[in-house]
């Protein structure tokens, strides 16, 4: 009886350590970014052609913003991709990564309910819309989790001069969610919420929800990427970090970041080096 | 050496109580200044319930600390060395969730005999039991009678020179008691010490060679049988005998 | 809900034609819940049994602790795992996060409280009946605890597939350690998750159905070896 124990004890190590080693090879890089190029499915598209061309694998572990950040200051990832320009500047300054480069840019559009209770569809001015929202006291689900997405939203309504922590709980909905889980939120209590345009697009819940406010030039939202500092971080594999941020902001992945199409629109807009 | 009411026993008793103790709540639920138990056949308990009996045999085998009081075996104080050499049977039986065979295997592997050896046993024992053909059945399967036989002849695998048991027959039929009573007797004819507890006079006068009546916690008589049953000394024989109820 | 139905046909159609990213998914689910719960049962089991046979003072309390820590959050283990195995972090030199063993790590924290419970359940009672028996056949405390577990073995069973249970189910914890990395940490219910928050809803509903009935598949497998034993231990009257 005692034997069959022993047995089943160290099948079991075995596995463990089976199952740690097939993770253990050494050819990939982590890449900490967000869940709109997670969700928009730019990333699935287009890594594969790096992949070919160097042999390294990329893992995207896709979070909010802040969470990326933090994640990469701990060092739990070789390169960071997100959208708050202020923060990645920010990071770099502190030391936690050596340079930032532009990479790609879409734009953020406001979505709300075919009702439209503020009115302020078909509008291209965000501040004045969200202005309206405030007003009539329409629902409006934000991130609520520190995004690249949170931050903009957060300048607008700075813009329009209304202060919506007192208003959190009513009318303005705080998911502390990702794009896509506060977009179901948004469908599910029909209410206004901003996203940027390639989430939108390859969202698949879109019941009773169309783009209502569109084109301002503050609309503008500009993702970077960071390679994680390896003078914070030893382990980080700078070389294989590099090449990629290389590839992105090179000629192969910009237009690479072109091609990619979802229902015939184009998402991402390559910007490197501009 | 003396027993209880002066009568000369035996000069090595297998067993001893001195002073055997046991109280709850106030209330005395053991009082045993002196018994010795050792004659060439089995020794039968009898007694009405709330006599003491099981709490009597269990203090023997160690089951139960008394309040005060020893408890001899061939001489020495009883300790794991003397219980090894114990063994019991209960008023349930409690087999294990296996096989008849695996209930057998069970004491013999923790005797470190080799599995040959094992097999060879338990067959051997399962047929003086009269459960061959039985190995692989579920132990919690079998009939009262067929799993009081098989406690016994798991007991009678540790090799016991005392053997307790704590009114094995009182929940089978005049069938299975017989079967067991048989077991029961051949044991005692190579040598294995019987205690018994019954609650059945009849069961009494078929195997007992000398018997001990409990009352209230006290014993009340210990005698050979024959003189027991012929005629008892103490006024409580007398009335257990006649069937009155004794309080 | 838009496209219900044709999105279930889609889900099933994956299923029927052996869809090698589908089955990925599903044959990694299974190999981390799995090994998670063979890895709880070898710690919780004698925990749980000793824990049954034991007597020391502050016991009770013990019990009490592991009874509640069947309901410890699984997002909780996993920002503690997580912070454990962050490069940053006390076990960061194994290089563990974002990889199959970080998930099963944490399921198996989530699942021993609920192993060494039951089983401490199941071995008192079975001690309570035992304990005469086997003290007069001369076996220890310590000793009685194997033969307690192997005569509850068909409790212990239950309480196995109890701990499955919440292993395939668990997704806040493995999110956080495992990072949802396609190809490599990816499991059914991160799968779901993702799909839920791309918006794509019957899929994730379909799926999900493809879970339970995975998770349905397993229990009932591991319940006919529970039952056909059943049937020898018959209590007679």
């Amino acid at each position: 009886m005692k034997k069959r124990w022993l047995l089943a004890a160290a099948v079991a190590l075995g596995c463990a350590v089976g199952a740690g080693q097939i993770q253990a090879k050494d050819g990939f890089i982590v890449v900490q970014s967000t869940t709109s190029t997670q969700n928009s499915g730019l990333l699935d598209a287009i890594l594969p052609s790096f992949e070919a061309a160097t042999g390294i694998e990329v893992r995207v572990v896709a979070v909010g913003t802040g969470q990326a950040i933090r994640n990469a200051m701990n060092g739990d990832g070789d390169v960071l991709l997100v959208h708050a320009k202020s923060a990645e500047e920010a990071f770099v300054v502190e030391g936690w990564g050596v340079a930032r480069l532009d990479v790609m840019y879409n734009d953020f559009v406001l979505i709300g309910p075919d009702a439209d209770p503020a009115g302020i569809g078909g509008g291209n001015d965000i501040v004045a819309a969200l202005y309206l929202v405030a007003a009539t006291q329409a629902p409006f689900a934000s991130r609520g989790d520190d995004s690249g997405t949170h931050k903009a939203e957060l300048r607008y309504w700075m813009s329009a001069g209304i202060d919506v922590s007192e208003a959190s709980g009513s009318w303005y909905r705080e998911t502390g969610a990702g794009m896509g889980a506060t977009l179901n939120i948004a469908a599910g209590m029909g209410a206004y919420a901003l996203t940027d345009r390639a989430t939108w697009i390859a969202h698949g819940n879109k019941d009773g929800m169309r783009v209502l406010v569109e084109g301002d030039r503050r609309l503008f939202n500009q993702y970077g990427i960071i390679l994680v500092n390896p003078a914070r971080h030893a382990h980080v594999k700078a070389d294989a970090g590099q090449q990629f941020i290389d590839w992105l902001t090179g000629a192969e992945g910009q237009s690479a970041i072109a091609g990619y199409r979802l229902n015939g629109q184009q998402l991402f807009f390559p910007n490197a080096g501009h | 050496m003396r027993d209880w009411d002066g009568a000369e026993m035996l000069t090595q008793p297998r067993m001893a109580v001195e002073n055997l103790r046991i109280g709850r709540n106030g209330s005395t639920l053991l009082d045993v200044p002196y018994l010795a138990l050792g004659g060439p056949g089995p020794t039968l308990i009898l007694g009405p319930n709330g006599a003491g009996k099981s709490l009597l045999l269990r203090c023997m085998h160690g089951l139960i600390p008394p309040d005060g009081g020893t408890v001899w075996q061939d001489g020495a104080l009883l300790g794991e060395d003397q219980r090894a050499r114990q063994a019991m049977v209960f008023q349930t039986p409690v087999l294990l969730r296996r096989s008849v065979a695996a209930n057998l295997d069970f004491v013999f592997r923790r005797q470190g005999i080799r599995w040959r050896s094992r097999k060879a046993r338990i067959a051997a024992l399962l047929d003086e039991g009269g459960l061959s053909g039985k190995q692989r059945q579920a132990a919690r399967s079998l009939s009262g009678g067929e799993a009081q036989r098989l406690a016994i002849l798991r007991a009678l695998a540790c090799n016991p020179e005392i053997l307790f048991l704590d009114e094995p027959t009182s929940a089978l039929d005049p069938a299975a008691t017989q079967a067991v009573e048989a077991l029961i007797l051949r044991a005692s004819a190579r040598g294995t010490r019987i205690v018994m507890v019954t609650h059945d006079v009849g069961q009494a006068r078929r195997l007992g060679h000398d018997i001990v009546l409990m009352q209230a916690g006290k014993v009340a008589e210990h005698a050979q049988a024959a003189d027991f049953f012929a005629a008892p000394r103490t006024a409580a024989g007398r009335a257990y005998l006649s069937g009155a109820l004794v309080i | 809900m838009q496209g219900f139905s044709e999105e279930f046909r889609t889900a099933f159609g994956l299923i029927v034609t052996g869809d090698p990213g589908l089955w990925d998914i599903v044959l990694l689910s299974l190999k981390v819940s799995l090994l998670a719960v063979l890895i709880a049962a070898c710690i919780g089991m004698p925990i749980g049994a000793a824990l049954a046979v034991s007597r020391f003072p502050g016991r009770r309390f013990v019990i009490i602790l592991l009874n509640a820590l069947m309901g410890l959050p699984p997002v909780v283990v996993g920002l503690l795992v997580y912070l454990m195995l962050s490069r940053s972090g006390p076990l960061g030199v194994l290089q563990l996060l974002y990889t199959p063993a970080a998930m099963i790590i944490a399921q198996v924290l989530l699942v021993i409280p609920i192993i060494a419970a039951l089983t401490r359940q199941t071995v008192e009672s079975l001690d309570a009946e035992y304990t005469e028996q086997l003290r007069s056949l001369g076996v220890s405390r310590l000793a009685s605890i194997p033969v307690l577990l192997w005569d509850g073995r068909l409790a212990l069973l239950t309480a196995l597939l109890a701990g499955f249970g919440r292993a395939i189910a668990e997704v806040g914890a493995v999110i956080v350690v495992g990072g949802n990395i396609n190809h490599v940490t990816r499991v059914m219910t991160t799968t779901i998750a993702l799909e839920t928050s791309k918006g794509n809803l019957a899929l994730a509903l379909a799926l999900g159905a493809i879970l339970v009935g995975i998770a349905f598949l397993v229990t009932a497998l591991v319940s006919m070896i529970g039952i056909s034993r059943e049937r020898e231990v018959l209590y007679h009257a």
